[in-house]
């Protein structure tokens, strides 16, 4: 950057040019979604303001909308996910950087593993259509609640078997990276395995654990297909895990090709608050990891 | 990470290459007849158009985004015509700045599939239809579903109803129906392409989430459109129709559902129809255009290949309809399609002589 040498540095100031428009390109598409929303769904704003975030009822038949069922539905899909899938996750991340990291079993789960991260949201919807619903059904007929197979509890099953690879590869390779000697210094101080891994991999990893489910928390609340195939679709709010429910990315994929005027604006309003509580997530998210990486370094060293 | 942002940035790329693909193809000199809209036609359309190329070596490229898509595009003049299984309403025909025509095309209607032990044939009223959906019949031996199904035993079993969950054409038929029929349907939901349901009424996108809910679910029953629960061999209920009797959907009594006198505008709706042989829950599915067809950079040559299209698809394109299980035109429906498509004009005079 510093460099003024005329000479050697055509190529290398193309190079900066050319890096510094993709990088700002990418800025300017952010700006431009943010922007594009904004104004598509200035009607609906104008119209509900700050109402739309505490309004309870969505009826495109008398044109009065309110998001919050599926702002509800959104965040407890998502988190309820993101609590069944934590626990897996960091067993894989475990199992696969630090006990068994090498081998044909290894290698086999992990790419499993990958496979499952890249399958397309709708087969995992039609096989929680297939299999997941009717095993829930089974338990809502036991527990005597009304047998519909499909809402809250339903989604966030599938959403925490979507996520759990995403969470969990990250957590392995930032596992794998461990400097050895902290975990050999421990265990020359006669700690067990277990103590290794409690008192040192994952404090040192924490970061990166935390980063991967964080990541995978973005893509629960995005998610769309899978979610609408077995959320039920209704716009209420849920009364219990049971209860068929909505998400905002769920209402936006259902309506949208067939909205005009501020149905339309509505919906697009709904997608901005998704895009802001998508960013709110992830601002938490680096947040979180920044903070956690500070403490962990001090820790550990 | 990286995989997640390449995917972001691949659907971004594919996102704008679709828009840029709609609105790109601004009516220019190639003669590609541009038109979007109602999906529910698109099978049928596609059919007419291949065949309609073949003979005339006009290309018409056509889109199944919605009917709310269609008048979008229509309105934003990116198309040459649209699709909608509605006719338009009052507020978008004013959006629209200038005359729209609806000129029918075929009609479809939407049934009752259940899934019931044995499958038997039920028969329904439109009351019962609507408590049903409403959620005060609550169980399939009800006396009031009894009442209409005498001789079939009907078993203790929870319903379960199941709407579309996507707004759709589909479920404007069917709430138009139940409204004009039950009063407390009509102040409770009302109608629309996507309205309030119920409380615990489960919703399930497309056709085939409807049918794939029903099939699955001991108990259930939903409104799909006839094609589609023909094409799945789903069984499904008789309607009593204003006449007083069960009729089956089948293609012969939906489009008997259109054999009353029509407004010269055809826009009538054909739920609950007076046709005494005539299927309750039936609809026309329209072609719109703008009536004057000179505006933007339309030649007068693309908006006479329009008219002919027109022409042909409420004539001799007719006989591609059946064999794809859509009802055809009753004679009434043709003939005042006729007299519309001879209305078009180009700066004021009539395009076809």
């Amino acid at each position: 950057m510093t460099r003024s040498t005329p000479n050697i540095d055509r190529s290398e100031r193309t190079f900066t040019v050319v890096l510094a428009i993709s990088g700002g390109f990418i800025v300017l598409l952010l700006i431009g979604i943010m922007v594009t929303l904004f104004f598509n769904s200035l009607p609906a704003i104008r119209e509900f303001g700050a109402g739309f975030f505490i309004g309870k009822t969505w009826n495109a038949a008398a044109e009065t909308f309110g998001a919050l069922p599926f702002l509800v539905g959104t965040l407890v899909t998502s988190f309820l996910a993101l609590l069944i899938s934590v626990p897996f996750s960091l067993a894989i991340a475990l199992f696969l950087g630090e006990y068994y990291r090498e081998g044909a079993v290894s290698g086999f789960l992990r790419s499993a593993v990958e496979v499952l991260a890249g399958i397309p949201s709708v087969i995992y919807g039609l096989w929680g259509l297939f299999l997941l619903m009717p095993a829930v059904r089974y338990i809502e007929m036991k527990l005597g609640v009304a047998p519909q197979g499909v809402g809250i509890l339903t989604s966030s099953l599938i959403l925490a078997i979507m996520i759990i690879p995403f969470a969990a590869s990250i957590g392995r390779e930032v596992i794998t990276f461990v400097p050895g000697d902290l975990k050999e210094a421990a265990y020359s101080l006669g700690a067990t395995r277990f103590e290794v891994v409690r008192n040192i991999v994952v404090p040192y990893a924490r970061s990166g654990i935390i980063a991967g489910i964080l990541l995978s928390l973005g893509r629960a609340i995005g998610e769309t297909m899978a979610v609408t195939m077995l959320i039920g679709n209704s716009n209420f709010l849920p009364t219990s895990i049971f209860s068929p429910a909505n998400t905002m990315a769920s209402v936006i994929a259902n309506e949208f090709a067939e909205a005009t005027g501020v149905t339309s604006a509505s919906l697009i309003y709904l997608a901005l608050v998704l895009f802001f509580v998508t960013m709110l997530v992830n601002i938490a998210g680096t947040w979180v990891i920044q903070k956690l990486t500070v403490e962990s370094s001090r820790e550990v060293t | 990470m990286i995989n997640s942002f390449l995917r972001t940035v691949s659907f971004t790329v594919i996102a704008l290459v679709a828009v840029l693909g709609i609105a790109g193809h601004a009516p220019a000199a190639d003669m590609e007849l541009l038109g979007a809209g109602a999906t529910f036609p698109q099978p049928l359309y596609s059919k007419m158009f291949d065949a309609y190329y073949q003979q005339y070596k006009v290309k018409i490229n056509y889109q199944g985004i919605g009917s709310g898509g269609g008048i979008n595009q229509l309105i934003k003049k990116t198309v040459d015509f649209g699709g909608t299984d509605a006719f338009m309403t009052e507020k978008e025909l004013k959006s629209a700045g200038a005359p729209v025509l609806h000129v029918p095309t075929c009609l479809g209607a939407v049934v009752l599939a259940y899934n019931l032990p044995g499958n038997p044939k039920l028969n329904f009223t439109s009351d019962t239809i609507a408590e049903i959906f409403l959620g005060t019949i609550t169980k399939w031996n009800d006396p009031k579903i009894a009442a209409a199904n005498p001789k079939t035993a009907l078993p203790n079993l929870a319903i379960s109803p199941v709407h579309r969950a996507d707004s759709s054409g589909t479920t404007f038929i069917f709430t138009e129906y139940l409204a004009k029929t039950n009063d407390a349907w009509k102040q409770k939901i009302g109608l629309g392409k996507s309205v309030n349901w119920p409380a615990g009424s489960i919703g399930q996108k497309g056709n085939p989430g409807v049918a794939g809910y029903v099939k699955q679910t001991p108990g259930a029953i939903g409104y799909v459109e006839l094609l589609y629960a023909v094409q799945n061999k789903m069984p499904y209920g008789n309607v009593k129709n204003k006449a007083g009797k069960f009729i089956e959907p089948s293609l012969k009594s939906v489009t008997a559902a259109a054999n009353i006198p029509l407004p010269d505008d055809t826009n009538k709706s054909l739920t609950n129809t007076d046709a005494a042989a005539g299927y309750p829950i039936s609809s026309f599915t329209w072609l719109i255009f703008y009536k004057e067809q000179n505006y933007g950079v339309k030649t007068r040559e693309r908006a006479e290949a329009l008219a002919k299209l027109l022409m042909w698809m409420v004539g001799n394109g007719q006989r591609y309809v059946e064999p794809l299980q859509y009802a055809p035109l009753s004679k009434e429906a043709a003939e005042k399609s006729v007299k519309l498509i001879r209305s078009m004009t180009y700066n004021g005079a009539p395009l076809l002589k």
